[in-house]
């Protein structure tokens, strides 16, 4: 079991957990992620690691309410426990010297470009970055992006906080006003992350994108995560989550990651019928591993 | 416990044995068994189990001793089953073999200790796979846990990468040995393949904890959640954790797609998905468990391939509700490498047989959804690298077979996580880690490998005893510091 020690809402359904977890903590590096589960009967996610600290053995991991299992994680507090976190999976981001990197990151997906965006800023790059979400309450992290970043540019879908508009059209301004750009690294919900790479292909400029699909081991033995990259079956647990923007074929992606929706949309509303009987019943197991001394 | 049981205790003289009929194994009724998750075979009782033990012929050379990968002393422990005593029988297949409820199950015997089997040649070989079934399942019955026997401390320390049979097999020779054995495991539950892989109607998930709260009765030490090569390298569990030795059985490793056009179609799975969602997640209890599965009532269903995995796959589909259940292979039913037992079970379960048949196109709905697959019909050629016949195609033979899943089970390739981040160890050309046949040793020293990790796809047995020439050497390597 792995305990909670801090719990926080960071933003509208978006919640920040400190989780001890040393052996990851020691581990851990830009661009990777972890897979949990809950409890004994629940599924297998991953969830974007934010930043670890491995003196204090901890992680941070970032995670939106979207279906059951992320309404249930956040609905834990500190002091409770996930039954299994596993990770760092996937390949670290690729650190270098590019030049001028601008660092893009969509809703949640800003959590998974921030530790990347310091690292790109740790080795000499000039860093811009461009933070949008699509209302006020779901912006995360703009004051730990603009501490990493030499300009942080900041957009909302309906103007409610900051610049009205989405994150490209940021980037089609510093494109048209010259700014020479050697490498974008894009993260985020689908579409943003395909409308980047539209804007970037035309303009022959390097873009790195961090895919999502739907996984379960997360070491490369099942297969469920294949996406397309260059007409080519890739694992984004192995081979990615990065890569190239525009060789990624988005609309294979949407297409899988819609395959479970029935059954997604059964466990919402499980959920939100019994969401307290499944609170208690995942803190029943906890206090029975507790029982055991940590069992596992 | 019994120790010695050189001599015969059978009444009966050797002609009286060859006319005993080999004891059925009792099994749930076909149309009963394909629609639940329940395992298939029953088990014999201790008066089935004695009937068949007195036919053994007691050889004075027993074949089946010699083809058993982890040398199971057949005759000695069927020697008991006959004297009665169950829990000598027992412990006697345990000097050789830890996890007899799981081979007694999976072990393809007709290709080893039953094929070797001298009866076989007049008439069916002794049920050896059943008679261990009956004892291991007795022993579990029976015994007392807190009698378990534990060696002496060695001070040595080894860890054991991957709890699937042929880690399990390793630590557990290795902890009666006295060594510290910490199993690290990448997955939440332990036991790999066995418990991934393998469905509950073959191989109940109680009987596999069973055997591994045995193991940690032994001394065994757990870690799951740990991909070593990821959350810890070869190197750090050495030079950090101060372990003297490592065995590396990660296994079977990625999946192997076909390469055909539709692959990324919805609907279409490997194996190991296919299997892990329902073995390891319980997708099948969905929504009692959370991971979600295709609702597969009332469609048309085809797995692709001729082994155990492929059977595992289209009989858990049909359990799932599948109309119609296809096992599409490119050779003959001849050439198929699944456990015969199997192949039987799954034909009395209406398991459709597509022999001859190679897809060649996944077929879409328009809508990125799986609608059929146009497959080819082929025939057999000449023999290929492998001794069997290489299947070619029939021109102009190809047809549409309307599906709503598909399930590739043609194989898997080597997983790179750990040859990628430990420097020296050397590897093959198809990236699977180089070991000595007898020793199991590396390039590195101190690392140890074996099973499906080094051979590629194999058996739950050739895994274990490929485990147990590692502990053997490993045990070697500790006490006499050698290389």
């Amino acid at each position: 079991m792995f305990k909670i020690l801090h719990a926080e809402f960071i933003a509208s359904g978006i919640k920040r957990f400190v989780i001890e977890a040393p052996r990851i903590a020691h581990k851990q590096q830009p661009g990777q992620f972890v897979i949990l589960r809950l409890y004994e009967h629940g599924e297998r996610i991953p969830i974007t690691i934010e930043k670890s600290d491995p003196e204090r053995g901890t992680i941070n991991i970032v995670v939106q309410s979207a279906g059951k299992t992320t309404h249930l994680l956040n609905s834990l507090e500190t002091g409770d426990c996930i039954l299994d976190v596993v990770g760092p999976l996937g390949k670290p981001s690729e650190i270098a010297a590019f030049g001028t990197v601008v660092v893009m990151g969509g809703g949640v997906g800003t959590a998974m470009a921030y530790p990347t965006a310091a690292a790109l800023k740790r080795a000499g790059n000039r860093v811009i970055s461009i933070v949008g979400a699509r209302t006020k309450d779901l912006v995360i992290l703009e004051r730990e992006m603009r501490e990493v970043s030499d300009a942080l540019m900041v957009t909302t879908d309906d103007g409610s906080h900051a610049d009205k508009g989405f994150v490209t059209d940021k980037l089609r301004q510093l494109i048209d006003n010259g700014t020479r750009i050697d490498l974008v690294l894009a993260i985020g919900p689908i579409p943003m992350m395909r409308a980047v790479a539209d804007v970037t292909r035309k303009e022959h400029i390097r873009t790195v994108v961090s895919l999502n699909p739907i996984m379960i081991d997360g070491t490369g033995m099942c297969g469920g995560c294949r996406v397309l990259v260059d007409g080519k079956s890739q694992f984004a647990c192995v081979d990615g989550p990065e890569f190239d923007a525009h060789r990624v074929d988005f609309a294979i992606l949407v297409q899988r990651n819609a395959m479970y929706r029935a059954a997604e949309k059964k466990s919402m509303e499980e959920f939100e019928r019994e969401r307290e009987s499944l609170l208690e019943k995942v803190h029943a197991e906890q206090a029975e591993y507790a029982l055991q001394g940590g069992g596992r | 416990m019994t120790q010695t049981a050189s001599k015969s205790l059978n009444p009966l003289p050797l002609k009286e044995r060859m006319k005993l009929p080999r004891q059925p194994m009792r099994e749930q009724p076909p149309v009963l068994r394909a629609a639940n998750y329940k395992e298939v075979n029953l088990g014999y009782s201790e008066e089935l189990a004695r009937q068949e033990a007195l036919r053994c012929l007691e050889c004075a050379k027993p074949v089946c001793v010699q083809e058993c990968p982890v040398g199971v002393k057949v005759k000695e422990f069927v020697q008991l089953i006959v004297a009665g005593d169950f829990m000598g029988a027992a412990a006697k297949i345990r000097e050789d073999n830890v996890l007899p409820a799981i081979t007694g199950r999976v072990c393809p015997q007709e290709d080893h200790c039953e094929g070797g089997c001298l009866m076989g040649k007049k008439v069916q070989p002794l049920g050896i796979g059943y008679l261990e079934r009956f004892v291991a399942d007795y022993e579990q019955q029976h015994m007392d846990r807190s009698k378990i026997r534990r060696a002496q401390p060695s001070g040595k320390k080894v860890a054991i990468v991957g709890s699937g049979p042929s880690g399990l097999t390793a630590a557990g020779d290795l902890v009666q040995k006295g060594h510290e054995v910490h199993v690290f495991e990448a997955l939440h539950e332990l036991g790999g393949v066995l418990v991934y892989g393998i469905p509950e109607f073959r191989l109940p998930k109680q009987i596999i904890r069973e055997q591994i709260d045995y193991m940690r009765g032994m001394g065994l030490q757990f870690e799951t959640n740990v991909v070593v090569g990821k959350t810890v390298t070869i190197n750090e569990l050495m030079d950090e954790e101060g372990y003297d030795a490592i065995f590396i059985g990660t296994g079977a490793g990625l999946p192997v797609f076909m390469g055909i056009p539709g692959e990324h179609l919805n609907g279409v799975y490997s194996a190991n998905e296919f299997l892990t969602r329902i073995n390891l997640m319980h997708a099948y209890e969905f929504p009692q468990y959370d991971e979600p599965m295709l609702d597969l009532h009332g469609k048309d269903v085809a797995v692709i391939g001729g082994g155990n995995t492929a059977l595992d796959a289209i009989r858990s589909a049909l359990r799932l509700g599948a109309k119609k259940a296809y096992v599409v292979y490119r050779r003959s039913e001849a050439e198929m490498p699944a456990r015969k037992e199997e192949v039987k079970h799954a034909r009395e379960e209406g398991i459709e047989f597509r022999m001859l048949t190679n897809p060649i196109e996944f077929l879409s709905d328009g809508k990125g959804w799986l609608s059929g697959m146009r497959c080819q019909r082929m025939e057999l050629g000449e023999p290929d690298a492998s001794g069997r016949r290489r299947p070619v195609p029939v021109a102009g033979s190809e047809f549409d077979l309307p599906l709503s899943v598909a399930v590739i089970a043609i194989g898997t390739s080597a997983n790179p996580l750990i040859q990628s981040t430990t420097p020296g160890l050397q590897t093959n050309k198809r990236n699977y880690i180089e070991a000595d046949a007898t020793t199991q040793r590396t390039s590195r020293k101190g690392v140890f490998a074996g099973g499906d990790i080094v051979t590629g796809s194999a058996t739950v047995i050739l895994a274990m005893g490929a485990g147990r020439r590692a502990a053997q050497s490993i045990h070697e390597y500790l006490t006499t510091g050698k290389w």
